[in-house]
């Protein structure tokens, strides 16, 4: 919980800073842009984000290691990468704009958004652990 | 001042998802799989993260505390829109194939794992071509 209470205080803070909804796929989305006013900021903040990462890895805090569960190539992660980076523009924000930001505000449309995204999530690991264990068996 | 309060923002986030265990693919899927093996544990950094954020924001709005932003952003609900409910659920498929979703693909980074080397590049292409589409301006 530490962990979460802390990606809230950053997304805040961030708030608080630039006065936008700091989601990182708008974050991202319009660095990618470039040609907005405010690019800066948004840069500063991705070097923090990876930075503070950094940190946190180099000290083991850490509660997870990386882990690939075995049956998932580069392949998919390819597709997904593109589908994540696609959807979650179209989407207009992912995990944290619509997940953290939206439902910490009270918005019913990020709540809408995050259940969407959560749901198809969960049915994609649904369906994927189905047709792995089908795959085993024969 | 505002650089240095950024990138403690970012910082902040980044470390989170790390200590959260959102960096590991593994975990993630593990939290998205409710029919099998179900991980509970990213419900609570879900929650930390919501709580923090909300409360954090309706006391900076109660009390007008602006730090450098003009103006807090409006996170009043905007009608739901068809584009967005079909991104979202593309980024869901993705999210579920991977277990990662854009803050732990820039978080991932430092470490080099091939399937963040090969996931987040595709990511940012994804994005890229989501903004071209749709002229996307948020």
């Amino acid at each position: 919980m530490l962990g979460g209470i802390l990606i809230g205080l950053g997304s805040l803070l961030a708030m608080a800073v630039s006065g936008k909804v700091p989601g990182i796929s708008g974050i991202a989305g319009h660095i990618l842009r470039g040609n907005s006013g405010d690019t800066a900021w948004r840069v500063v903040f991705v070097l923090g984000l990876i930075g503070g990462a950094a940190i946190a890895f180099a000290l083991n805090l850490g509660s997870g290691g990386f882990a690939i569960p075995g049956d998932r190539s580069l392949p998919v992660y390819a597709i997904a990468g593109l589908l994540v980076g696609f959807g979650a523009r179209v989407g207009g924000g992912c995990t944290s704009g619509h997940g953290v930001c939206g439902i910490g505000s009270g918005a019913k449309d990020g709540l809408l958004y995050t259940i969407v995204f959560f749901t198809m999530a969960a049915a994609t690991v649904f369906v994927w652990n189905l047709v792995a264990k089908g795959a085993g068996a024969g | 001042m505002k650089p240095c309060l950024l990138l403690i923002a970012g910082g902040l986030f980044g470390a989170g998802l790390v200590i959260s265990g959102m960096t590991d693919p593994a975990r993630v899927i593990g939290f998205l799989d409710f029919a099998g093996d179900w991980n509970p544990a990213l419900a609570f950094v879900m929650f930390g993260a919501v709580t923090a954020f909300g409360l954090g924001q309706s006391i900076l709005r109660k009390n007008r505390i602006r730090l450098f932003a003009t103006d807090l952003p409006d996170t009043s609900a905007s009608p739901v829109s068809k584009r967005m409910l079909v991104g979202s659920a593309i980024f869901g498929i993705g999210w579920g194939l991977s277990g990662i979703c854009p803050g732990p693909a820039l978080a991932n980074l430092p470490e080099l794992h091939r399937e963040i080397l090969v996931f987040t590049p595709l990511m940012l292409a994804g994005m890229a071509a989501a903004q071209r589409l749709f002229d996307l301006d948020r």
